[in-house]
């Protein structure tokens, strides 16, 4: 088997593999935000729930939350009589989300703290509400401060995709995985899928960084 | 007299074991224009600070255009403000910081509108209009565009003003407007305050180190020391003629490196 033979199946893996990195972004960056903000909300129910959250998904394994969202959660519905057998991509985005989501959340709680007081001081002297003080004068000033931090948390993730082939999933890394098994050519396949991996990395950080020049457009640049 | 605009009723303020303000007494009529002297430590940016709802009160009352500051009236008594009524009262108020406060990720005309479009509701063309008109009182109209990064330290604090203005405030607040500023640049800035003292009845409370400046606009001069008002009186008598020797000590040691 010639090693060009390789690429359609990895590149195959490959799409599984944009694709939970895509979307599992998008509910961990939803979760950052509504967790990182709830966790300084006066309101000790948000507050306590966003701790809670961060804290468990922080503190736990993300292989574990993967099993347990896979193999637990079926058998805890069973017992309570619900139907909670989620498919393995669900299954995949629901724990890389969850947990780079926990993590998020600290980064957004922390650059909205940065914000100077005198600005905040300042919204209140003009009479914003909290959530106009939140969305219009905090949240665009932290926003910058937050990309680098989430530029490598979105790598950290797309990494973090290859344990989905635990619960066989068929991303790059079970594909890998499978024509090794059949060909025993460890080299070529883990080279191939490693500068694979790096070129999406590449890809993911540039993104960001497009992100954060747009975001941090009203700055002064040097 | 008329009703005082401003009242002051033996107020206290703490910081921890630190009195910063010490059972106050202080009233400003509609319209006047008083500054506030005194070395630093002397209480006279907290007044301002505690007026503009950025800090609370421990004891006594402030009475604004005739409400309760930082009270509400229920039942006959004095309760303590809920966050409504502190929003109403902050209607009445409009500040000055001493480093401007811009919001650095909004430009010039943002900064000005923002506030009367989310907070009274105003119409963006309207607002826009306003704050137009605000820009060419402080002499910027041709900056409206830009990010206040890219304006000098008086630039900014003439935008500083008209953004407060632009809230309509009854009393205008500047918590030492010109100290941030290199010398060069404050001239600009008493200029523009000074043309709002002549020309508007607004109410101005100024807390100022410019005592030549103060002298020009106030129609009253308070020397503030250790928390309490040392000596009130117009300016010619204060910086002439203080009764109290703490007051000719202070003017002694801030007027001489100009002579």
């Amino acid at each position: 088997m010639n090693w060009t033979e390789y690429l359609p199946p990895l590149l195959e893996g490959a799409w599984v593999t944009v694709q939970l990195t895509v979307y599992s972004m998008v509910l961990g960056a939803l979760l950052s935000f509504a967790a990182g903000i709830g966790k300084l909300s006066p309101n000790w129910a948000i507050k306590g729930l966003s701790v809670v959250y961060i804290e468990i998904f922080r503190g736990t394994s993300l292989l574990v939350q993967l099993f347990w969202l896979y193999f637990a959660l079926p058998l805890v519905g069973d017992l309570i009589g619900i139907n909670l057998r989620l498919p393995p991509v669900i299954a995949g985005v629901l724990a890389l989300g969850l947990n780079i989501g926990a993590y998020g959340a600290e980064v957004v709680r922390g650059s909205l703290q940065a914000v100077p007081v005198a600005q905040l001081e300042t919204a209140r002297a003009l009479n914003f509400t909290r959530r106009q003080t939140l969305w219009r004068v905090a949240l665009p000033q932290a926003l910058p401060e937050m990309m680098p931090p989430f530029s490598n948390l979105a790598v950290q993730n797309l990494k973090d995709t290859a344990l989905v082939s635990l619960i066989s999933l068929g991303d790059l890394a079970f594909r890998a995985e499978q024509i090794r098994n059949f060909t025993q050519d460890s080299v070529t396949v883990y080279t191939i899928i490693l500068f694979m991996y790096f070129g999406m990395a590449l890809v993911l950080a540039s993104f960001v960084r497009g992100l954060e020049f747009w975001v941090s457009r009203w700055r002064a640049r040097a | 007299m008329s009703e005082p605009i401003i009242r002051f009723d033996k107020v206290v303020k703490r910081f921890g074991a630190l009195t910063v303000l010490d059972r106050l007494d202080f009233t400003v009529q509609p319209g006047e224009k008083v500054s506030i002297i005194g070395p630093s430590g002397s209480g006279k940016s907290t007044v301002l600070r505690i007026l503009m709802t950025l800090e609370p009160i421990q004891e006594g009352t402030i009475w604004v255009d005739g409400h309760p500051l930082w009270h509400e009236e229920r039942d006959g008594r004095l309760v303590p403000a809920s966050e409504a009524h502190l929003r109403e009262m902050r209607k009445l108020l409009g500040m000055v910081f001493q480093q401007f406060n811009l919001f650095p990720h909004m430009t010039v005309l943002r900064n000005i509108t923002e506030a009367p479009i989310a907070v009274l509701g105003m119409s963006k063309q309207e607002a826009r209009e306003r704050a137009m008109e605000l820009l060419e009182l402080v002499g910027l109209a041709d900056q409206a565009d830009k990010f206040p990064h890219q304006l000098s330290g008086g630039q900014q604090q003439r935008v500083g003003i008209a953004r407060a203005l632009a809230m309509r405030p009854k009393i205008m607040l500047f918590d030492e407007p010109t100290s941030a500023l290199d010398p060069e640049l404050v001239g600009e800035v008493l200029t523009v305050i000074g043309k709002l003292a002549h020309e508007h009845d607004l109410t101005m409370l100024l807390v100022t180190h410019e005592m030549r400046f103060a002298r020009e606009v106030s129609d009253r001069v308070c020397f503030f020391d250790q928390g309490r008002m040392v000596e009130e009186g117009p300016p010619d008598q204060l910086f002439t003629e203080p009764r109290e020797a703490r007051t000719r000590e202070f003017l002694k040691a801030v007027l001489a490196p100009q002579e």
